[in-house]
């Protein structure tokens, strides 16, 4: 079900390579023990903040979740290869899922998908150059009724036609939802405060820096 | 069918439907509240009575389900299968968006009846804005002591956990989302034993769907006999229908299982009736699993047996889709056969390799280069799949062999004149490439 391979001729993770996961990402996985008799049934939910946090899976957070689960990082593999869900590579900025399914095909879901293809100047899971889109396709996302969908990042986009693409591609706010969100499985912010509060703290860093 | 009173999309429409002040407006929680006022007994007895069957696809009694539990366990999981993937159904994901505290009031209402102290909602990960919304949902029953420790004052506790998949299509079968759970590929168990006896953990295990469970506050507060006046005596209570396609109005509506697939395409308060009045080549009444029918079968009556008649293999999730005269079925067959391919998830042999040979002939059809003979050897492989003839451990094969074996069938000489209107020599060319 997974598109990934594992290139046997490269070293996969480096020795000495640094941890990626902060304590903070850390701290919170291990607020989902409580909730399962098991340790290894908070894989899916620690995967879903790291992969939210770092774009990705890489090998060594592979690795990292595998030590704080107490499992093998084979274990962690063998779950992730399964999923469509999870990536082993680095994606773009966001994720644009195009339905594949019966009814979005019926109504024009190729035609989206080729506009799609041809807008961004890439093939099904590939990212631009830029880094900023990754093109998925996908069976059925059950937004049939508003066939034919797609998914940019969290966000359904429905009854799309293949002339409303580039504008839909090209519009800044096209993932963002706006339902209050629910940060479970996000990354832990590094304040307290809000995303605003972490540029402030950071803007301030450059300006001390700046001013010495 | 204007006399219908909606039960499960009462609050359709409803502003702020999703809050808990409004869901309570409308009578909401009182079913379980009347529910922890009984005991755990009780409790799947009414629903026994009801003979309310699982909406999930397979239609097996919620009630007798329950009873499957261990009498001396001391723990019990309750799972809610919300990892709807069946294309063209989203019933579960309309049910959520809308009404999110009728799913939590059924959960409360499902833990208490098997006693269990957790209960994990399998949510499939496209499910995001459905996410935030349940989540939201989720934390207000905690505040307002509908979640948790002693529940409403019963003595009774219960957890509800979102637990979100990563995109497995077989993670909707409830092993494969027991595996899933636990944190593993959601691959499907050989059963027995049952996940009743020993599922996720290794602890018993009821595995319900999300409309399956929003029943439940409806049966407690209007009783079996209530539930029962809707519908048939076999496929009773009101359920919810999906249509989508080019059809007029697509979308998700209430009914009882009296209505046939004809009226759900063009009834006023379903479908109605097909965008650019184009007539019907073929339908997928139950979910793609179901099988297919053609125009002339459209009679069929969307319960649990009526399907049979008609080769399909049951009811399912009741989300039609309509293929109109224009559509190529050589694109049907191959979007269908794709699926199941993509889906598989390996584990037995004729699955893994036959949808994926399935696909491949498929393609070479949709591509022009097909052959008679690809028909026969298309149904041979979709006979020889499954459970029903006892190869598989889950029955997505069976899922994956009805409409492929369906479509076959039903439009043989539609597919014999695409064959026969190719260019000549083409299917061996493409072959030869192939191979």
């Amino acid at each position: 079900m997974a598109w990934n391979t594992i290139d046997r001729n490269e070293p996969v993770v480096d020795a000495d390579a640094s941890p990626v996961l902060s304590e903070a990402v850390c701290e919170k996985i291990k607020t989902f023990f409580p909730k399962y008799p098991t340790k290894r049934a908070v894989l899916l939910p620690a995967l879903h903040i790291i992969q939210h946090e770092q774009g990705h899976v890489s090998w060594q957070a592979m690795i990292e979740v595998a030590e704080l689960l107490e499992i093998k990082p084979s274990d962690v593999f063998d779950t992730i290869s399964f999923y469509t869900h999870f990536w082993t590579k680095p994606q773009g900025e966001k994720v644009v899922t195009v339905c594949r399914s019966i009814s979005c095909e019926l109504l024009g879901g190729r035609e989206v998908l080729a506009a799609c293809k041809e807008h961004l100047g890439i093939g099904e899971h590939q990212t631009t150059p830029d880094g900023k889109y990754s093109l998925a396709v996908e069976e059925c996302l059950a937004g049939c009724d508003h066939a034919p969908c797609l998914i940019i990042n969290e966000r359904m986009h429905k009854r799309v036609k293949p002339e409303q693409v580039p504008a839909l591609l090209a519009d800044a706010g096209n993932a963002d939802h706006g339902l209050p969100r629910s940060d479970l499985f996000d990354p832990p912010v590094a304040t307290n405060g809000s995303d605003e509060d972490v540029i402030d703290a950071t803007s301030d860093v450059a300006e001390m820096k700046d001013s010495n | 069918m204007g006399s219908y009173e909606p039960v499960l999309l009462k609050n359709l429409g409803v502003e702020g439907s999703r809050t808990l002040e409004v869901y309570r407006q409308s009578g909401g929680y009182a079913g379980a509240e009347a529910a922890l006022k009984m005991s755990s007994d009780e409790v799947v007895e009414e629903v026994k009575k009801a003979n309310l069957r699982g909406r999930g696809g397979a239609g097996f009694p919620a009630g007798v389900k329950w009873t499957f539990l261990p009498k001396d366990r001391e723990r019990t999981i309750l799972c809610v299968n919300a990892d709807e993937s069946e294309p063209p159904t989203f019933a579960n994901r309309f049910l959520m968006e809308n009404d999110p505290h009728m799913l939590i009031e059924g959960i409360i209402i499902a833990g208490f009846a098997t006693k269990s102290q957790v209960a994990y909602v399998y949510l499939r990960v496209e499910f995001h804005e459905q996410f935030h919304i349940l989540q939201r949902a989720v934390d207000e029953a905690y505040e307002a002591g509908l979640l948790g420790e002693n529940i409403l004052d019963s003595g009774y506790g219960l957890d509800v956990y979102l637990h979100r998949g990563a995109g497995a299509y077989v993670c909707g079968e409830e092993t494969g989302l027991i595996e899933s759970l636990e944190g593993k590929r959601g691959w499907p168990r050989i059963k027995p034993p049952f996940p009743a006896v020993e599922g996720a953990f290794g602890l018993p295990t009821v595995v319900n769907n999300v409309e399956t469970l929003a029943n439940l506050p409806h049966i407690i507060s209007r009783g079996p006999d209530w539930f029962k006046s809707i519908g048939t005596e076999s496929s009773a209570g009101p359920k919810l229908f999906c249509v989508s396609g080019p059809v007029k109005r697509p979308g998700c509506y209430e009914g009882p299982m009296t209505i046939t697939c004809e009226e759900l395409i063009y009834g006023d308060d379903y479908g109605q009736g097909m965008v650019g009045n184009a007539d019907v080549k073929a339908v997928f009444p139950g979910g793609l699993s179901m099988g297919v029918l053609t125009g002339d079968e459209m009679h069929m009556k969307m319960d649990f047996d009526d399907p049979r008649n008609f080769g399909l293999l049951g009811l399912g999730t009741a989300a039609a889709v309509v293929v109109n005269v224009e559509t190529d079925l050589r694109d049907v067959l191959m979007n269908v056969a794709r699926f199941y391919s993509h889906e598989s998830c390996g584990q037995c042999t004729q699955c893994r390799e036959g949808t994926s040979w399935m696909y491949k002939m498929a393609s070479r059809i949709a591509m022009g280069a097909g052959r008679v003979e690809d028909l026969d050897l298309l149904e041979e492989v979709a006979s020889k799949m499954g459970m029903m003839p006892g190869y598989s451990i889950c029955g997505l094969p069976d899922g994956a062999a009805f409409p492929v074996r369906g479509l076959v069938q039903k439009f043989r000489s539609e597919f014999e004149s695409y064959v026969s209107q190719q260019r000549a020599g083409r299917a061996e060319a493409v072959l030869r490439v192939l191979n």
